[in-house]
């Protein structure tokens, strides 16, 4: 078991003509991950080649889910049409939606938002790395090698934050069920909580590492969240202790404003529900593994 | 992107958000002229630069006439003025707004941002205006009224009506407040900003409402779509490095300790930071070089790190996924050639062919201390500081 994606998932590729889609593409497509089809307005009839396989390519995803019964998709189109793009997605019925793309206005993610509502689509991102089930699935850019299977899940607000504490569990012997990048952005799809209600009823999933950084509030929820309804040990980290107010540490939505959204607060909302936070960066991994004992 | 109050009036005055008259100078001629075209019972003569604070820093001036103006204005330009907000090496005024001062009878807050807890854009209200809205957030939560906005119907005219209520602006004057609220929501949508902060709305003595301050923050990631926006930014106001930086698509914020470091990606960049802080250093910048990390952007970075006088040692932080360490590596090692560095280099590398990549930085003859793992990294780098400094 895991969550969101495994080997029965169906991926279609949404901007695989270009060339962070093919390349990716083709990483999750040597990864195992049944890579479907493809869709890039105007360029429908084409094929892309992945490790020398033909992929067809779609002018919709209404037409690719018909006709490859595609039920996931992966976003890498640009910045300024990826909002479409995720409400093309939810349009043609796909349930999972995986925006990989960064730098999309906040308005557009606000709208996207809204419109997903209420419905049953899931949406992944943006501003991510995307999401991974270590030997059965991998949709996104993160590096597919550093995962092996196993007990623990990861849920991270960030990308090579996330590859290095995979790595330490790696390392230690000690795989993963499911890894999701929620992204940096300030308005964002799946969250820490929706996430974590995901993982207390998969029997795969053990424990939890969650990896939050600074601005919002989200680490506060989901520590009071925890301390209510999660029954698995969880081990957090927080970046951003040294952070400076009033600026946006790379990602959007990493910015410590109006006195809130501090990494110190955070740790302490975490620590305060019972959950066991990293000192530091390199001691993710110990400090989940010292819970399991 | 944030603009100086001189150009976020000037965007208010576009959605007919009465503020007062009054025009932005660089010389106290221009102050003068200004201040004389007004005809202005009271005057006011403000620094434009990007930081609030600046009344109590003396950058907010009264006064009663042009002449006065002027030399208000002589006292103010090209000094250096220190805010709360401005850090301690302070900012220069360069442009100073020379505007109507009407006479206050009440001071309102009112706000307009995104909530990132339900994702929709939010006002935020107070009757208690003119003061920092996180002290009163503090002391007197209650005292703050938001209302969030349906973005598939936007603003309606009763939650309007449920905010100007909320501020005391019912009345004879409810329906051009309400107009002023519900064209405060559109100049927030149609500008993709990010805030909109009027500190304080103030009611006057005929009880007109007047946004006697503004500040503006627009969303960088929409900028290419607002043109006119875009061309307000100021760089007098950015840190020279982080300019430089952002030429060579680095993500750069200058900080104020003496260990810099290079990182690929946001959040291992920001962690890297906290374990030097950790380990007994202070970190002199935050750069993420992205997923590329090529010989041309190291070198440009390396480049910025070393323009830092502050700097005594440079941490590299590499976690290879896609790009392999061997490639990192040799990228590294044609920089450190191409710049000359005289500070003391720890260069850690994770990931892919990361033997490899050890073995090229140790086999190049040049002085570089690697490490293994996160916390040996930062140790060393640390000790070596120490060392040089």
């Amino acid at each position: 078991m895991s969550i969101l994606v495994d080997k029965n998932t169906r991926l279609i590729v949404q901007g695989l003509t270009g060339s962070a889609g093919k390349f990716h593409a083709e990483q999750c497509a040597k990864y195992g991950t049944n890579v479907v089809g493809g869709v890039t307005p105007g360029r429908g009839g084409e094929t892309v080649e992945l490790n020398g396989v033909k992929i067809q390519v779609f002018n919709t995803v209404v037409e690719a889910v018909r006709e490859t019964s595609a039920n996931v998709s992966c976003i890498f189109v640009p910045a300024a049409f990826a909002a479409d793009a995720i409400l093309e997605a939810a349009d043609a019925g796909i349930e999972l939606i995986i925006a990989i793309t960064e730098g999309i206005p906040v308005l557009d993610m606000v709208k996207v938002k809204r419109a997903i509502a209420g419905t049953n689509v899931k949406l992944i991102g943006p501003n991510c790395p995307g999401i991974i089930t270590p030997g059965a699935c991998k949709i996104g850019i993160m590096p597919g090698y550093i995962h092996k299977p196993g007990p623990v899940g990861v849920i991270s607000r960030s990308g090579t934050l996330t590859y290095e504490a995979v790595w330490q569990l790696t390392s230690r012997g000690l795989g993963q069920s499911t890894c999701i990048g929620i992204g940096g952005d300030p308005v964002k799809g799946l969250d820490f909580i929706d996430l974590l209600e995901m993982f207390e009823t998969d029997p795969q999933t053990e424990s939890v590492i969650i990896i939050g950084e600074i601005g919002g509030s989200a680490e506060e929820e989901a520590a009071a969240w925890i301390k209510d309804n999660f029954t698995k040990p969880v081990a957090a980290f927080i970046g951003g202790v040294t952070a400076p107010p009033g600026r946006r540490m790379g990602h959007a939505g990493a910015i410590i404003s109006g006195g809130s959204g501090k990494a110190s607060d955070k740790i302490a909302a975490l620590q305060a529900a019972g959950i066991a936070v990293a000192p530091t960066p390199a001691e993710i991994g110990a400090t989940l593994i010292g819970l399991m004992k | 992107m944030n603009v100086h109050e001189y150009q976020a009036k000037e965007i208010l005055r576009r959605y007919n958000i009465p503020v007062p008259p009054g025009s932005v100078a660089s010389t106290p001629e221009e102050a003068e002229k200004i201040a004389r075209e007004l005809r202005a019972k009271k005057l006011v003569v403000k620094i434009q630069i990007h930081a609030g604070g600046r009344g109590k820093a003396g950058g907010v001036k009264l006064c009663d006439t042009p002449a006065e103006a002027a030399q208000l204005a002589r006292q103010m330009l090209g000094k250096t003025f220190v805010t709360h907000q401005t850090g301690p090496q302070g900012k220069v005024a360069h442009k100073v707004f020379v505007a109507d001062a009407p006479n206050i009878k009440r001071e309102i807050y009112l706000s307009v941002l995104v909530d990132r807890t339900v994702g929709r854009p939010a006002f935020l209200a107070s009757t208690e205006g003119g003061v920092d809205i996180e002290t009163v957030a503090a002391k007197t939560p209650e005292k703050i009224f938001k209302e969030a906005i349906d973005p598939a119907i936007g603003m309606q005219p009763f939650q309007a009506r449920k905010i100007a209520y909320a501020l005391g602006l019912g009345g004879a004057e409810l329906q051009t407040n309400v107009a002023l609220l519900l064209n405060l929501y559109r100049a927030f949508m149609e500008t993709d900003a990010s805030l909109i902060e009027i500190n304080p709305l103030i009611v006057d003595d005929a009880g007109k409402v007047i946004a006697l301050d503004a500040k503006f923050g627009f969303d960088d990631n929409a900028l290419y779509r607002h043109k006119d926006i875009a061309a307000m930014r100021d760089l007098n106001e950015e840190d020279p490095r982080e300019v430089e930086a952002s030429k060579h698509n680095l993500n750069y914020i200058g900080l104020d300790g003496d260990i810099a470091c290079m990182v690929n990606g946001a959040g291992l960049a920001m962690a890297t930071m906290d374990i030097i802080k950790h380990y007994g250093g202070n970190p002199a910048n935050f750069l993420d070089v992205g997923g590329g990390a090529t010989q041309e952007t190291v070198t440009e970075a390396f480049k910025i790190l070393c323009s830092d006088k502050n700097v005594s040692g440079i941490l590299v932080n590499i976690f290879g996924g896609i790009m392999k360490c061997d490639v990192i590596a040799t990228g590294i090692v044609g920089a450190v050639r191409e710049v000359k560095l005289t500070v003391p280099l720890v260069v850690r590398l994770e990931g892919t062919n990361v033997d490899l990549g050890k073995k090229i930085l140790k086999d190049s003859g040049l002085p570089i201390i690697t490490a293994d793992g996160l916390a040996d990294a930062a140790q060393k780098v640390v000790a070596a500081a120490k060392k040089k400094a």
